[in-house]
């Protein structure tokens, strides 16, 4: 029997993933959520069709959104999480004890018992007694919240579904009023590839570079997401990710990852020409 | 208006299943339109579909004429006036501007007078210049802290009706444009007892015929006639509209009056979308407005959390000039954080992508309906908190929006047709004009034909366009010149 698993990365391009098991499968208010297993991924999880996160190569994406942040910023002690209830990105930075408060907020409480019940290995640290847990919408919840952290991290979606007001000027501006003076704002930034994932992730550029004095993009290779290749950005009040990070701090604190070296943190912010040009075109 | 003893089945779209039918025999057409289901336009089919373009057709016997119906169309209107508890329902396809100047000239002549508050849409005021009648303003009361004309009040009507008992008609605006409306049942009392008609522009009121707790319509009220905007709240094509009637208004004689001036050429399209919005309002209309009321409920919470703004509600009911409130508009009154309403609706579309209704000098509308989401409306109230904190000033040279009382020299028709002479704006003081002025929208003339041009109204004319306001009316597009009377 041949059962797969295809994600249309664009109408004309189509991943796909050989299932040895349809796990999952519940639509909630927000979307349809579903988690397969699979010889060559592991679990994989969908939302709306679309690969969240796999076993396989989740790592990439939860290491390269968590500690470039946390090795410039070492000062980051309130977190505040929007999106990510798979629990892969609270997983690492619950590894620093310097931290003493994450709030995640995530819309959907479905995916969150999903990946408790299915992705354990993700899941593991939602328990931490630093972690509270909002089911609400990002946009609501933030509004309310004036200099109250250190370091946002937002891990949406695509900019074209439920999570669509995770990507508007007024949501990094309320995210800019939520941070410190010294704080930093991380988000998931699609893929420069295919043409309108492309023009989606310069919208949300232009947007963040006209909310925050600091704003830079960062890349990582994520074998399951369209073209393999995504961006990650970089947006803070005070600190360069270059200049203000300080390899060897980050070193002593002895944690071992597999994607993530000081090395790579600053390679990631080297980007191919067509890349600057686009992110130069739309730059304030 | 058949055996209305029967209650009619609202599952049924006439319309619509009349359409599907014909899609289905695969007829050839030989006649108008010349697309030819699209073949003939691939551009426009590209564009709109061929799902669109291929009922994109041309009244016939089984599809009916909207001039003269006797078969799905003349059904059409007997489920609508059923949903809407009117008389006669008819289905419009030139915009709700055609009904409410249907209703007028159906009860109007030449010379009669008709009671009216002054801030009528424009299209009201256009019906008077096509059939010559005589407006008898009402002045609205005027809120002073928002700047916002409010519903008539019962003492005003009736001293209106009392020194005009030749009047032919009390018309009333209801809800206006920001939700607020006038003792509707006591108005219809009134003009009835004087031998009056009662007609009730509605255009922003469509969901009162399916909501629970919201005010109450025109055809429960007892008016004579209405015109309800359906593509405003009720979901169908923009430009589609109902006029409806109450028993005692002939239906064949209103048929003859639209006809006066409907096109004969009826957009299919827009017909199918009365229909199917009717039957989708018919069945689901109550929980759908539900929501949307609780929607707006909900947003004016998060609005007046934000802090500057003030969203209004039901607590400006005060039993008369407010009578009541329409709990699904989302008006916010902006001068406290020192913008402008305009001010405000530009930012909004320019820095945040995010589209409403209009902004005038105070005050904003967002205009919730069917199709609105909580996502959607989380953007809103975030990008307003954005405004305050981005934006905010201390308010000086801010204007607020005073209703201004016309001074009306002579009647509508006859300033518009007069020979008239154009003058640059600033020379126009204490001429009369000839043509409208109005910041659009909401549509709601500063000047209309044959009234007097004062010093408050050039002032509050210079304002508006300084602050950004659409300004439309004259023949000058720019607004630099006006016409005036010779």
């Amino acid at each position: 029997m041949e059962l797969w698993f295809s994600e249309f990365h664009t109408p004309d391009v189509k991943h796909s993933i050989r299932v040895n098991q349809h796990l999952y499968s519940k639509q909630s208010s927000y979307q349809r959520i579903d988690i397969f297993e699979t010889p060559e991924f592991g679990r994989v999880l969908a939302l709306d069709g679309n690969v969240m996160l796999t076993e396989r190569d989740e790592f990439v994406y939860d290491e390269m959104i968590t500690h470039v942040p946390m090795a410039v910023h070492t000062g980051i002690k309130d977190i505040l999480v929007i999106g990510a209830g798979d629990g892969g990105v609270v997983r690492e930075l619950t590894r620093y004890d310097r931290v003493e408060r994450i709030d995640l907020v995530e819309m959907d409480p479905l995916v969150l018992e999903a990946c408790r019940a299915y992705l354990p290995s993700n899941a593991c640290r939602l328990d931490d007694s630093r972690v509270h847990i909002y089911f609400e919408n990002a946009l609501k919840f933030i509004r309310r919240r004036e200099a109250a952290y250190d370091l946002i991290v937002v891990d949406s979606t695509d900019p074209f579904g439920p999570s669509e007001g995770l990507f508007t000027l007024e949501f990094y501006g309320n995210c800019y009023n939520a941070l410190r003076p010294e704080g930093i704002m991380v988000n998931q930034q699609g893929s420069p590839f295919y043409a309108e994932d492309a023009h989606a992730m310069q919208r949300s550029h232009k947007r963040i570079a006209s909310t925050f004095p600091i704003s830079r993009v960062y890349q990582a290779h994520i074998p399951t997401y369209a073209a393999g290749y995504w961006l990650f950005g970089f947006a803070s009040k005070k600190y360069h990710p270059i200049d203000d990070f300080d390899p060897e701090a980050w070193k002593k604190l002895n944690l071992h990852t597999r994607y993530y070296t000081t090395k790579l943190h600053v390679g990631a912010f080297w980007l191919p020409a067509f890349l600057e040009e686009m992110l130069l075109e739309v730059e304030p | 208006m058949a055996d209305k003893q029967d209650k009619l089945d609202q599952n049924r779209a006439p319309i619509y299943e009349a359409l599907e039918a014909f899609r289905k025999k695969r007829v050839v057409p030989f006649d108008v339109p010349g697309h030819k289901r699209g073949r003939g336009n691939p551009e426009l089919t590209a564009f709109l579909g061929q799902q669109c373009v291929g009922v994109d057709v041309n009244s016939m016997k089984p599809l009916d004429n909207l001039c003269h119906p006797v078969s799905v169309i003349g059904q059409a209107e007997e489920l609508a006036a059923d949903a809407f508890g009117a008389a006669h329902a008819f289905l419009m396809v030139g915009g709700t501007t055609s009904a409410v100047q249907s209703m007028v000239l159906t009860v109007c002549k030449r010379g009669d007078e008709i009671i009216l508050p002054r801030n009528v849409h424009k299209s009201v005021i256009n019906a008077l210049v096509l059939c010559g009648a005589v407006p008898v303003y009402v002045n609205p009361e005027v809120d002073r802290r928002l700047g916002i004309s409010l519903g008539m009040r019962r003492e005003q009507v009736a001293r209106a009706i009392a020194q005009h008992p030749n009047a032919v008609a009390v018309l009333v605006n209801n809800p206006t444009y920001y939700g607020i409306c006038s003792d509707l049942r006591a108005v219809v009392k009134m003009a009835h007892a004087a031998g009056m008609r009662c007609l009730v522009d509605e255009a922003h009121g469509t969901h009162f015929y399916f909501g629970g707790g919201l005010p109450a319509s025109a055809m429960e009220a007892g008016a004579d006639m209405a015109s309800v905007s359906m593509h405003k709240s009720g979901g169908s094509l923009t430009q589609s509209s109902f006029l409806l009637t109450g028993p005692d208004i002939h239906s064949g004689y209103v048929r003859q009056i639209i006809n006066l001036t409907q096109t004969t050429s009826a957009s299919y399209l827009l017909m199918s979308s009365l229909d199917i919005s009717r039957r989708n309002l018919a069945l689901r209309g109550r929980q759908v407005f539900h929501q949307v009321a609780d929607m707006a409920e909900y947003a004016r919470q998060e609005v007046n959390a934000v802090g500057g703004y003030y969203a209004f509600g039901r607590e400006l009911v005060n039993g008369d000039s407010i009578f009541d409130f329409d709990t699904t508009k989302l008006s916010i009154h902006t001068l406290e954080i020192g913008l402008a309403g305009i001010e405000v609706y530009d930012i909004l579309r320019d820095e945040y992508d995010i589209q409403i209704e209009f902004g005038d000098i105070g005050n904003i509308l967002a205009y919730l309906s069917i199709g609105d989401r909580p996502q959607e409306v989380e953007r809103l109230v975030s990008a307003l908190a954005e405004i305050r904190r981005r934006y905010q000033t201390d308010g000086a040279g801010l204007l607020s929006q005073e209703y201004i009382d016309p001074e009306v020299v002579t009647t509508p028709q006859q300033a518009f047709y007069a020979e008239k002479v154009s003058l640059p704006l600033e020379q126009s003081r204490g001429r009369v004009c000839s043509e409208f002025v109005m910041c659009y929208p909401p549509g709601i003339p500063i000047l209309a034909p044959g009234e007097r041009i004062t010093a408050e109204i050039l002032e509050h004319i210079a304002y508006a366009k300084a602050k950004g306001c659409s300004m439309t009316g004259p023949e000058d597009p720019r607004l630099e010149r006006i016409n005036v009377l010779m």
